[in-house]
């Protein structure tokens, strides 16, 4: 594992991906819902890449395929908000990971 | 009292004596290594949620900047001047441990230093709103890399913080009781059939006495 270098995808519709191909991030076009979860997973299965950004709504969608690498170290799937704006999903799924391990949502709340 | 499934024997009792023990101290490291990962998982979903929340208004703000460019330039001159990338970033993996949890850690390497490699075009045909709107997401890159760095450490930790959570409560309030229930069941046992064979030894006794010497003849 150490050592390894791998690249970062950002999943998302073609608003959203606008210019992060520029910077260096692999830009994944995805403007049905439908296929999030088959886009994800054929980019998973190829473990080039250590974090998966995805727009929310895209996020939303693929959410069966994500659970599935949540306990792998990597790829790290983050949600982000896409070009229609914030949905709230990144911050509850944050939430989320506290009420996991405190019980009760005692930071968001 | 939920007892196990044992024989009544001195054997097992200091069997089941040492199992009480080893299970005690694994509820106390346990029960300590819960209290840390708790500590520092707060820490760190603080810092998560800070970062979040400043990688949310960054992208917003460069969202509006692309819009900027898209207003400027027709929309295939948008798309076909980002449709190529000259710059690639790859992400330099290691690990580190916290507890006990394997969390990633990520460095950069991009393949040129030169800064100026983000624009895939030439400048010749672009407005310097898509300039500015590039850079602009650029700069968040560092912030974007961290988030995603500290959520999944986040997500690794509360699933860890969950599952040690369930085995000090399981040590707790299943295992650590059945065992203490079940050596005190087994000593209960012994101390009858201790009781039970001295009565049966006082009887045999008396029965050997009566035959011997006839007191109950005697008495009358």
């Amino acid at each position: 594992m150490n050592g390894m270098v791998k690249n970062i995808a950002y999943i998302g519709d073609s608003e959203s991906v606008k210019g992060f191909g520029a910077v260096g991030i692999k830009a994944v076009v995805c403007d049905r819902s439908e296929d999030a979860a088959a886009v994800l997973k054929d980019i998973t299965e190829k473990d080039r890449y250590a974090v998966i950004y995805m727009t929310e709504e895209l996020y939303a969608a693929a959410e069966k395929e994500v659970i599935k690498l949540a306990e792998e170290p990597v790829p790290a799937i983050i949600p982000l908000p896409g070009a229609k704006g914030s949905t709230g999903l990144g911050l509850g799924r944050l939430s989320s990971f506290v009420e996991k391990a405190v019980g009760s949502d005692i930071l968001f709340k | 009292m939920a007892i196990m499934n044992v024989n009544p024997t001195r054997m097992q009792m200091s069997k089941l004596k040492k199992q009480l023990q080893t299970a005690k101290r694994g509820h106390k490291m346990l029960k300590d290594k819960r209290d840390e990962l708790m500590r520092q998982f707060i820490e760190l979903v603080q810092v998560n949620r800070r970062l979040r929340e400043k990688v949310e208004a960054e992208l917003k703000n460069c969202n509006s900047h692309f819009i900027n460019a898209g207003a400027v330039m027709s929309k295939e001159a948008l798309d076909s001047s980002l449709m190529t990338s000259k710059q690639r970033l790859g992400l330099d993996i290691s690990k580190k441990n916290i507890m006990s949890v394997d969390v990633p850690v990520f460095s950069t390497v991009t393949a040129s230093p030169d800064e100026s490699e983000i624009f895939p075009y030439g400048y010749a045909f672009t407005s310097f709103e898509l300039d500015d709107a590039v850079m602009s997401l650029n700069s968040v890159l560092p912030d974007l890399i961290k988030l995603a760095e500290i959520e999944k450490s986040c997500e690794l930790m509360a699933a860890e913080i969950e599952r040690t959570r369930r085995r000090v409560n399981s040590l707790e309030h299943v295992m650590i009781p059945r065992y203490e229930d079940t050596i005190k069941y087994i000593a209960m046992k012994l101390e009858e059939n201790d009781r039970s064979s001295r009565t049966r030894l006082m009887k045999v006794k008396d029965m050997l006495l009566e035959k011997a010497h006839h007191y109950s003849e005697k008495q009358k």
